[in-house]
């Protein structure tokens, strides 16, 4: 698909304004030189960060369906205009976005009881598309004409966690042997390496309430990939993300020989190989700094 | 010789049945599950042995420590022969033990340090699993 000018609905989520900061500058300024042009939706609220699995608990549906909703009131041009796509970024908004969007599509009981509580005839029409799925909708050769500096010395880990793959039904790519992001970051010129882990749990929100078990997970997937030869990681999940750089703190006390590695947003080293300003990669909060590595390859 | 469970143990499978929506019955015990969870070397109990006991009703079941470990990953879901949803039946569990104030965590003992510190969606996500 070649695309001169494109509009997306954009729902950021709390961490693309808080802990992801570097993920929201750097998709804005690479979906930019694609010609994406991303709109946040108006008055976005929680997306509800996981999916209600309980058959009687239908008020949680409530929060990432009101998103949905909203955007179909407020901008009726832009919905069409975008062939009713909301694009998210962070897998959790993208899981219990989609998911919620599905239930209220194929299950009717539910769809009453929720339309009737919120007071509402319609129900929402979105699709929810993550943004790696508008990545490979637009064609990596079309991503690759983009590249102004291949990223030449980057050896990748592409980690994609849980929520972006799980369940089938909703993942964007095969859940066992996933390649979307192999495939963007070979046609950005970096080097790719495989794991078994990549599709494994970080340790999620266990990092709250039990780190050690968290920093047990993502010390599994840090040092895999460091024996398989990376020197860097990519994710797409900002809580993935904030795991996999920050727990490195606990696993260096832990584990005296284990050696740092940096992590990125995939979103970064697009805009890296644009070439774009350097504000606009959003490289500066993490606990591992990436810019020592980015030197090192004259990146 | 056939089990007989009683009615307790019934009514306790049937509840798990309704609030998972998933019926456990037809699970053979290949054990794929339990090989795939990564939480399974932390776990008192492996996921597939969880299976089983809600198959002969053990409502013991729910004092087990493996429940509050799942992080609804879904690689259980993902490779089971019989597309059994796994973690609908963790969260069934859990919601068993949520739904009368038996919480695993207490954010009072969280620091203000890490409160400021943690991502909302770690936050937001362990309160929905872990705590009413």
């Amino acid at each position: 698909m070649m695309v001169s000018k494109m509009k997306l609905f954009m729902f950021p989520g709390c961490a693309l304004k808080t802990t992801a900061l570097g993920f929201e500058a750097s998709a804005l300024s690479s979906a930019s030189c694609l010609g994406i042009e991303l709109i946040e939706l108006p008055n976005w609220n929680c997306c509800g960060t996981v999916h209600s699995l309980s058959t009687d608990d239908v008020m949680h549906h409530l929060a990432p369906l009101r998103n949905l909703l909203k955007a179909q009131e407020v901008d009726h041009d832009t919905f069409f205009e975008s062939n009713g796509k909301l694009v998210t970024f962070c897998s959790l908004c993208f899981n219990t976005l989609k998911r919620s969007s599905i239930l209220i599509r194929e299950n009717t009981d539910k769809r009453n009881i929720i339309t009737s509580f919120i007071e509402k005839e319609e129900y929402p029409q979105f699709e929810v598309s993550n943004f790696l799925e508008i990545l490979r909708e637009i064609g990596y050769d079309t991503i690759k004409n983009k590249v102004k500096k291949p990223l030449k010395g980057l050896t990748i880990l592409p980690y994609y966690g849980c929520m972006l793959l799980r369940p089938k039904e909703i993942g964007i790519d095969d859940p066992e042997n996933p390649q979307v992001l192999e495939d963007l970051l070979t046609a950005l010129g970096a080097d790719i390496v495989d794991s078994p882990y990549k599709t494994k749990c970080c340790g999620s929100y266990h990092t709250v309430a039990n780190k050690r078990l968290a920093m047990n997970l993502s010390y599994k997937i840090l040092n895999n990939s460091e024996n398989n030869g990376a020197n860097a990681i990519v994710t797409s999940c900002p809580l993935c993300a904030f795991n996999l750089d920050n727990l490195q703190k606990e696993i260096t006390q832990v584990h005296p020989s284990f050696r740092k590695i940096p992590i990125f947003y995939y979103t970064q080293l697009m805009a890296l190989s644009f070439d774009l300003e350097d504000e606009s990669l959003g490289l500066s909060s993490n606990y591992v700094d990436q810019k020592p590595l980015l030197n090192k390859l004259g990146l | 010789m056939a089990i007989e469970l009683t009615s307790d143990a019934k009514h306790f499978r049937d509840k798990i049945a309704i609030l998972s929506g998933e019926d456990v019955s037809i699970c053979y015990q290949c054990g794929e599950c339990s090989a795939s969870c990564p939480y399974a070397s932390e776990m008192d109990l492996l996921p597939s042995t969880v299976i089983r006991l809600i198959q002969l009703g053990q409502k013991e079941l729910i004092n087990s420590q493996c429940i509050w470990l799942c992080s609804t990953c879904l690689s259980c879901f993902a490779r089971c022969p019989q597309s059994i949803d796994i973690a609908k039946v963790m969260e069934a569990l859990r919601q068993l033990n949520l739904r009368k104030q038996k919480y695993n965590m207490d954010l009072g003992k969280i620091s203000s340090e890490d409160l400021n510190r943690l991502p909302q969606v770690a936050l937001i996500a362990s309160l929905r699993k872990l705590s009413g």
